[in-house]
């Protein structure tokens, strides 16, 4: 099993979630993150203090899957988060070691 | 309120509609305290916006209190004490007035209760004293603050208040500053000094008191390091809007009747404001390159206090020029206390200050009447400029003697670590936010349990409330 973590453009979100169930994924977690790239951050002026803001908010996707969709759902990913323009964000994955469905108690990819 | 108040021969006549009017404005000046709380709350960061508003209304308070035993009698007392300031003592505690029948004369006008005249300089002197802690948010401590507020308004506030409109130094009586000036014409100075509505007694002087309390308590802790941007511009754009409206009542009410005056204040206060408001975008657009919503609230706070002293002597076209200078100068004012290191954190300098001295100086130059450019000559900017410094003199003296013995004997500042964890969590024991359920705590104390059920004793307690299986927080 692997684990695909997206941090994308937060308006991209509908756009993600439309692209993972038309792969047939049941479910992900998705939460608010902060953060820069090569985008870095932006400023704001407050009466003449300009401030530069580091962080740009960004949405955080996480869904666990099958090994033999890893590829597809990374393609997915990227293809319904691209915009073109800096700041789209980074998909990656990472191998997972297992996974527990807490009401049932299944194990492994029977839990996904 | 340029015409000093008369005591009304026997058996006055009440004016109704001057009552009705004055009462109404009294509400919306108080008003303004709270909206000033929301003003300046938004412009603190998240962890210090609760104590922010605190300051303000704590400081109405305390003030109230203060007004109601000995303050209105200092200020508008009967017995003058070397044009300084009335004695405390001979409307101590509005002694006399409860049966309602006291009542003033103005100016050919009938007679308004005075203890409706009471309530409308009440609300004044809150504010006053509200609108100085903006100078010192995030650091100080709560106790410290109110005392000043008490011991400020008694030794600063309430003798310039009799000053400018108790007959004393600073106003248009014989015995007055501008009568030694250009000379006495039917017992009142030839050229009487113009504060219609506090340039000298609320703005000029809240500003110049925060400005020493901002040297005296010192930069927080970070300043010009750490950002310290607006938490909450709604917030403060709420209270742009509360303050605006309540100063029709701060302004026009100041007329203290219901006439054609009261009316050309009111245009006069929105002409300046809106040209305030632009001026202040106009200036920020060239200098940084976006009109911003924190200019626009401040634009209109600057162009009110900039109105306040003039709103009855100028033309609608002259109010608009005033409030248009006003709103530029203070959007480059503002950006100066970085340059002198000064953490005059919410601008009660670059605003208040700047935008209360430009008013009341603009006043003698453009007043209808008297005004510079009228070709009425510059006996009337003189002494505009005269009064500004004398309270300027006298608020910096008598704030910093004040500032200095606290620091003495309380202590300004509140523990460092406090002060970069949060002065709300300190202070007040409590956030402003709650983010996120599952960060919010649970309860500890009833706050009515006996001692020996508190906090640390009440194990049994808490831990059937951790049971508790709806799951439901108190």
């Amino acid at each position: 099993m692997k684990l695909v973590t997206a941090i994308v453009k937060p308006f991209k979100l509908d756009d993600v979630k439309e692209a993972l169930e038309a792969l047939g994924i049941a479910g992900m977690t998705v939460s608010e993150a902060s953060g820069y790239g090569r985008q870095r951050g932006h400023s704001e002026v407050y009466r003449g203090a300009e401030y530069s803001v580091d962080f740009v908010p960004k949405l955080r996707v996480e869904v666990v899957i099958d090994d033999e969709d890893a590829s597809a759902v990374v393609d997915a990913l990227v293809r319904a988060a691209q915009t073109g323009r800096i700041g789209d964000g980074k998909v990656w994955t990472v191998p997972v070691a297992d996974i527990v469905r807490v009401r049932t108690g299944e194990r492994g990819p029977a839990a996904l | 309120m340029n015409a000093p108040l008369l005591a009304a021969e026997a058996a006055p006549k009440i004016d109704y509609a001057a009552t009705a009017f004055v009462v109404v404005c009294a509400s919306l000046v108080l008003l303004m305290t709270p909206a000033l709380a929301l003003f300046y709350g938004g412009m603190t960061r998240s962890k210090s916006v609760l104590n922010m508003m605190m300051m303000s209304v704590g400081a109405l308070g305390v003030v109230g209190i203060v007004y109601v035993l000995y303050g209105y009698s200092m200020s508008f007392g009967s017995t003058d004490l070397a044009g300084l300031v009335a004695s405390p003592l001979d409307k101590f505690g509005l002694r006399g007035m409860a049966d309602g029948f006291n009542s003033f004369g103005y100016e050919g006008y009938g007679t308004i209760p005075e203890l409706a005249f009471v309530g409308f300089q009440l609300t004044f002197a809150g504010l006053t004293v509200a609108l100085i802690s903006g100078a010192i948010a995030d650091r100080v401590k709560f106790s410290t603050w109110l005392v000043f507020a008490g011991v400020w308004a008694t030794l600063v506030y309430f003798p310039i208040a009799h000053m400018v409109w108790g007959g004393g130094l600073l106003g248009g009586t014989d015995a007055g500053i501008a009568a030694k000036m250009f000379g006495v014409v039917d017992g009142a100075a030839k050229v009487a000094p113009i504060d219609f509505a506090g340039g000298t007694v609320v703005h000029i002087n809240a500003g110049m008191a925060g400005l020493v309390l901002a040297v005296i308590a010192g930069r927080r802790r970070g300043f010009g390091k750490v950002p310290m941007r607006p938490h909450n511009v709604p917030l403060t754009m709420l209270g742009a809007g509360l303050l605006w409206f309540g100063w029709y009542g701060f302004n026009a009410g100041s007329e203290l009747a219901a006439d054609g005056t009261a009316a050309l204040v009111w245009v006069n206060t929105t002409a300046a404001t809106c040209a305030a408001m632009i001026g202040w975008l106009l200036v920020e657009k060239l200098k940084d390159g976006h009109a911003t919503t924190i200019g626009a609230a401040s634009g209109v706070v600057a162009g009110l206090v900039a109105i306040t002293p003039a709103c009855g002597a100028l033309s609608p076209l002259g109010s608009l020029l005033l409030g248009a200078v006003a709103g530029a100068l203070c959007a480059f004012t503002v950006s100066l206390k970085f340059r002198f290191a000064l953490d005059d954190s919410l601008d009660v300098v670059g605003v208040h200050l700047v935008a209360g001295l430009w008013g009341t100086v603009g006043a003698g130059l453009l007043s209808t009447q008297t005004g510079l450019l009228y070709g009425k000559g510059f006996e009337q900017t003189l002494v505009q400029i005269v009064i500004s410094l004398v309270c300027l003199a006298v608020t910096g003296v008598l704030t910093t003697l004040i500032a200095l013995a606290l620091e003495a004997t309380m202590g300004w500042r509140v523990d460092e670590d406090d002060e970069v964890a949060g002065i709300d969590q300190s202070e007040h024991a409590e956030s402003a936010y709650d983010f996120g359920g599952f960060a919010s705590g649970h309860r500890v104390s009833h706050g009515i349990l006996p001692s020996g059920h508190g906090p640390t004793a009440a194990g049994g307690t808490i831990a059937a409330e951790h049971n508790d299986p709806t799951g439901v927080r108190s």
